[in-house]
């Protein structure tokens, strides 16, 4: 019944749910950036499990490599107070308690082997030996997808265009010209005539 | 081969987490955001086994628009913040009281 395919899943989800915890308990932000970067990590190993090769490695690739990086850039950008980070969290862990076991147990309870068991849920036939996920994938999303993914494209333009916009400060410290102010300069405001000959009074 | 209700009850106790993240902290607005990822991993594990286990294709494709989404929210996300922390030079959430709710 244990099959090796059940010890790669449970050690998959065991490391996720650890490093998970680890992500809200741990007082260093940065120690909390790399905590969700190991729970990704497995997780796409459980979708691998699901035969979901491609979007297994898209959040390895996307996730992990740039919006965990961005994470992990913005936490060392920022000076935050690293021993003040936990403020009341002591207050608040029987509450925080009480919500995860209580939405764990009401989900586990409505998805439990009762109704998405092995035997209601049986398992998918072996895949054909041309089986292309990526493919399958493709051949959907071109199709009847296309809209939403032109649409998709669209929504990450305007991401990139808000996200360029907030942050960036235009030019601070550049050595350029400005075209008005030269011109209107007047020859008062550059040239200062200074009275060099021996008769002259020195100015006091 | 391991069931579906397994993945299942993996992805809700990664929701709860996330949920509890959100919940137990009151300092550092970046943890908000990841306790947010987390909640979106959740839902995409249960949007894929899902999709493997009815043999259909459609779970993924959606999981597809959602990481994107969600890739979109994390840099916009963080780009408010980068800009709220130049002005205040705080990101803790109990801080962030300028419209006095």
């Amino acid at each position: 019944m244990l099959t090796p395919l059940h010890l790669i899943f449970y050690l998959f989800s065991g490391i996720a749910l650890i490093s998970a915890v680890a992500v809200v308990t741990v007082r260093n932000p940065v120690r909390s950036v790399l905590s969700l970067v190991v729970t990704f990590f497995s997780m796409a190993g459980n979708w691998m499990l699901l035969r979901a090769e491609f979007l297994s490695l898209i959040l390895v690739l996307v996730y992990v490599g740039a919006v965990m990086t961005l994470f992990l850039f913005v936490v060392m950008m920022l000076s935050v107070d690293r021993e003040s980070k936990q403020g009341g969290f002591v207050r608040y862990l029987p509450f925080g308690l009480i919500i995860v076991l209580l939405m764990t147990g009401l989900i586990a309870a409505a998805v439990g082997p009762h109704y998405f068991g092995i035997k209601q849920m049986p398992l998918p036939g072996a895949d054909p030996a041309d089986y292309n996920n990526l493919k399958l994938l493709g051949d959907v999303l071109y199709t009847h997808y296309v809209y939403a993914f032109e649409v998709a494209g669209v929504l990450l333009l305007a991401a990139i265009i808000a996200a360029i916009t907030l942050t960036h400060r235009g030019p601070v410290r550049r050595k350029v010209q400005n075209i008005s102010e030269q011109i209107a300069a007047r020859p008062e405001d550059r040239v200062r005539l200074v009275n060099l000959s021996q008769d002259a009074k020195p100015e006091a | 081969m391991v069931s579906l209700t397994e993945f299942l009850i993996v992805a809700a106790m990664l929701f709860g987490l996330g949920v509890s993240g959100i919940v137990l902290n009151r300092k550092n607005l970046i943890v908000l955001l990841m306790s947010i990822e987390l909640i979106l991993l959740a839902v995409n594990t249960n949007f894929v086994a899902f999709s493997y286990f009815l043999g259909n294709v459609t779970g993924q494709v959606f999981v597809f628009f959602i990481l994107t989404v969600a890739a979109a929210e994390a840099a916009i996300g963080l780009a408010i913040l980068v800009v709220y922390y130049r002005s205040h030079q705080t990101i803790e959430v109990q801080d962030l009281d300028a419209l006095k709710g």
